[in-house]
């Protein structure tokens, strides 16, 4: 596929690879964006970019999937740039060293449009791999292995202080020991990061040039994130989403209360109805509804916390915690293969949710002789020494993959804390299509209660505005 | 053209709103352009503080538009939103036309006079220029969206006994949003979406010097570096433009120079809301050091 020549064909696929990432743009929409562009024209290309972006996109989550399909579809130029290696200005072989020192020049300075041309330059010199037009490409991560532009932070501190005038050209008040200057190394790594971004958007422009827009804007681009897969979550993704618990328990909170309200009317006291009766001569008249008893419910966690699925039990238990208020108590339980209480844990670790996980493993007694998970023991513990945490008001939520690396699954264990409690849910990370392969008993589990196969964040909040009682 | 034609090009929205002392990103010029001529509601929503109300308050002036206000809370409904009948002075009507016959009456009590009307329908009735503003949609219920639906997309609201207003010249709409409640995909649908976010540092610098004239220059560099610093932090609230326009005004009023350990530590309860988010900031910015 090659990228579309005509303006309104160019439009089409760029809303459809935003389709196809999961975004519901209608052909109205589409008609909009279409306008926008007869509005504004193509000068500038920033404008065109806040143009279309307000028409299409409806959530601010969107964005981070947008901007990079914009690059692609509305590239900044085509092919090299133009101030790529003007001749005889640098011998070959010396590349990298007089781009790195343009770039900390560039750093120093703050200066964007020279870095988004150095991006582009660098890209050119360092990043092709391949030599048949089959296979070979630009690479991002080729370019910024040599060029190495984090190695430039000490130079670029040094430059900036010793010119006097950092950022934006203003220098700091009373000489080198201003306030300030101690925000100057965070800075420029801001900086860095940005080029880093730069480098990877030319890169994937120059990729689309070689391959069709389409192929490199489907498969390069990282999903938004509520829809990264918890399993394969990185380091980065999952802070990310940590910064989205707050916000989400907030509209969670909102859904919970507005169930309440709808449940909160319609069931019919009919002794009372028939009581009240009496007075119009046993016409009920007057229906009487059930008064409902403002009982907030209790919830206990029960988390797999071993490496694989470690991260969607924390941000799940994070969660949680944040909506505790909706609830009478919360109660968090992690597990490798022991169990043990880490709910003063959990509240204490809002402050500082990257370490929680170390703590967990650190504090709490949720390994025995050995490392790996196992359920059938973990489950056992719980429901003989934990048994006390469940009760006819609790509804159980159990959160891993159900792989006992071989081991019993002590399905009778699930049974006893299932006829204690008012309710148990199973919440499993993978889908359900690998449930029951290799060393799963995931549907074993699943005939003793049901099991939701939760893989993302959209999938969590939805399950949790459903599943939890109010 | 349906739109409201206030503005003539991007950069005639940038000079305009800058002039009532609104300064636009790009992003911000663009979209209140595109909303302007294709006559489309504006959505803006981003975080608390960063100017999504003063947007559309500034938009009037420009335009030499009335500014109506409708704002939303939990339980607002129709008859705040839209329009009511005077009640009483129709029971004053019908006491004092004793002698009339009922059809007389009728057709009198429900006319014009009797008519309250409420943000929606005033921004709909009559030719004047005018900038509604929806603030806080989020807090509203969801059935007062229903409501917004038939009044945004065609600009007309049907009162029974009088039948369907029709507005003769479209207001410029406004609806801001905190997020506290995803409004449904309907609501969006109809409106150009605008995340209004923190500006970039040179961009801040510049509404700090326009919002706080008296601030050198310097220490407004400095203010807005040691801002831009705490929001790279993963605090709980961060801190937003309404803040960094607090802070220059408390560090002008204390008359300081330049900016110290001690001052920001004494004056950090002006930008951080928090206690835990206090004590990060102290951490992050080395300040306990001393």
């Amino acid at each position: 596929m090659t990228t579309p020549a005509g303006l309104p064909e160019r439009l089409t696929a760029l809303v459809r690879t935003l389709r196809a990432h999961g975004m519901r743009i209608g052909p109205a929409e589409t008609l909009d964006a279409a306008r926008v562009l007869e509005i504004l024209g193509l000068a500038d290309r920033e404008q065109v970019r806040a143009g279309l972006a307000a028409a299409l996109l409806h959530t601010e989550g969107q964005r981070a999937v947008f901007d990079p399909v914009f690059d692609v579809y509305f590239p900044l130029g085509v092919g090299a740039p133009e101030s790529a290696r003007p001749a005889g200005d640098a011998p070959p072989g010396d590349v990298r060293a007089w781009l790195r020192d343009r770039l900390a020049d560039a750093l120093a300075a703050n200066d964007r449009a020279a870095l988004t041309r150095l991006a582009a330059e660098a890209v050119d010199a360092l990043g092709q791999y391949g030599n048949s037009p089959a296979t070979d490409g630009w690479s991002a991560h080729q370019t910024l292995d040599r060029l190495r532009p984090e190695t430039l932070l000490a130079r670029v501190r040094t430059a900036t202080q010793g010119s006097g005038g950092g950022s934006g050209g203003t220098g700091r008040g009373g000489g080198s020991g201003g306030f300030t200057d101690r925000l100057e190394a965070d800075e420029i790594r801001r900086r860095i990061e940005d080029f880093r971004e730069r480098v990877r958007t030319e890169a994937r422009r120059r990729v689309a040039e070689r391959r069709g827009a389409d192929q490199v804007a489907r498969r390069g681009l990282a999903p938004t994130a509520d829809r990264v897969d918890f399993l394969v979550a990185g380091r980065a993704q999952l802070a990310e989403l940590r910064r989205t618990v707050h916000p989400l328990a907030r509209k969670l909170a909102t859904r919970l209360a507005a169930r309440r309200k709808r449940a909160a009317r319609g069931h019919i006291d009919l002794r009372r109805t028939l009581r009240g009766s009496l007075s119009t001569g046993g016409v009920p008249i007057r229906p009487v509804l059930r008064r409902r008893r403002p009982v907030r419910p209790e919830i206990v966690l029960l988390c797999d916390v071993s490496g694989s699925v470690a991260g969607f039990a924390h941000f799940t238990m994070l969660l949680v915690q944040a909506l505790s208020d909706q609830f009478s108590k919360v109660r968090v339980f992690a597990f490798v293969n022991r169990a043990d209480e880490v709910t003063r844990l959990v509240t204490a670790g809002t402050a500082d949710p990257e370490g929680l996980s170390a703590r967990i493993l650190r504090e709490a007694a949720v390994t025995g002789w050995h490392g790996s998970s196992d359920y059938g023991s973990a489950l056992a513990e719980f429901a003989d020494r934990h048994r006390d945490a469940i009760g006819p008001r609790t509804s159980v939520f159990v959160l891993g993959d159900a792989r006992t690396n071989g081991g019993d699954p002590n399905l009778d264990a699930l049974r006893l804390i299932r006829a204690r409690a008012r309710r148990v849910h199973w919440l499993n990370p993978e889908q359900p299509s690998s449930w029951g392969t290799g060393d799963s008993a995931a549907l074993r589990y699943a005939e003793v209660v049901p099991m939701h196969a939760c893989r993302n964040v959209q999938q969590l909040s939805a399950l949790i505005a459903r599943l939890l009682p109010v | 053209m349906t739109g409201t034609g206030y503005f003539t090009s991007v950069d005639d929205v940038f000079v305009k709103l800058a002039e009532t002392g609104y300064l636009a990103s790009t992003a911000v010029a663009t979209t209140v352009y595109l909303a302007d001529r294709l006559g489309k509601p504006l959505l803006v929503e981003g975080p608390a503080g960063v100017g999504k109300t003063e947007l559309a308050k500034s938009v009037a002036p420009v335009a030499g538009a009335r500014l109506i206000r409708l704002q939303c809370y939990e339980g607002v409904d129709e008859a705040r939103a839209l329009y009511e009948w005077n009640h009483a002075k129709q029971l004053l009507r019908i006491t004092a036309g004793r002698d009339e016959t009922w059809d007389e009456t009728r057709t009198d009590i429900f006319s014009e006079e009797f008519l309250l009307t409420r943000p929606l329908l005033t921004a709909i009735r009559g030719g004047d220029p005018k900038v509604l503003l929806i603030d806080e949609t989020d807090k509203a219920d969801v059935e007062v969206e229903g409501l917004l639906l038939e009044v945004l997309s065609d600009f007309q609201v049907t009162v029974p006994e009088l039948g369907t207003i029709t507005a003769t010249r479209r207001p410029f709409t406004v609806l801001t949003s905190n997020a506290t409640r995803e409004l449904s995909e309907a609501l969006r649908r109809r409106c150009l979406f605008l995340h209004l976010g923190f500006p970039d540092e040179e961009l801040e610098r510049r509404i700090v010097r326009t919002k706080v004239p008296g601030l050198d220059e310097t220490l407004t560099a400095s203010v807005v570096r040691v801002v831009a610093a705490l929001r790279a932090m993963d605090l709980r609230k961060l801190p937003s433009v309404a803040e960094t326009i607090d802070w220059a005004r408390t560090l002008l009023a204390l008359g300081a120079a330049t900016l110290d350990d001690r001052l920001v530590r004494d004056t950090l309860g002006v930008i951080l809301k928090h206690q835990e988010d206090v004590e990060k900031a102290t951490a992050g910015l080395r300040l306990d050091t001393l």
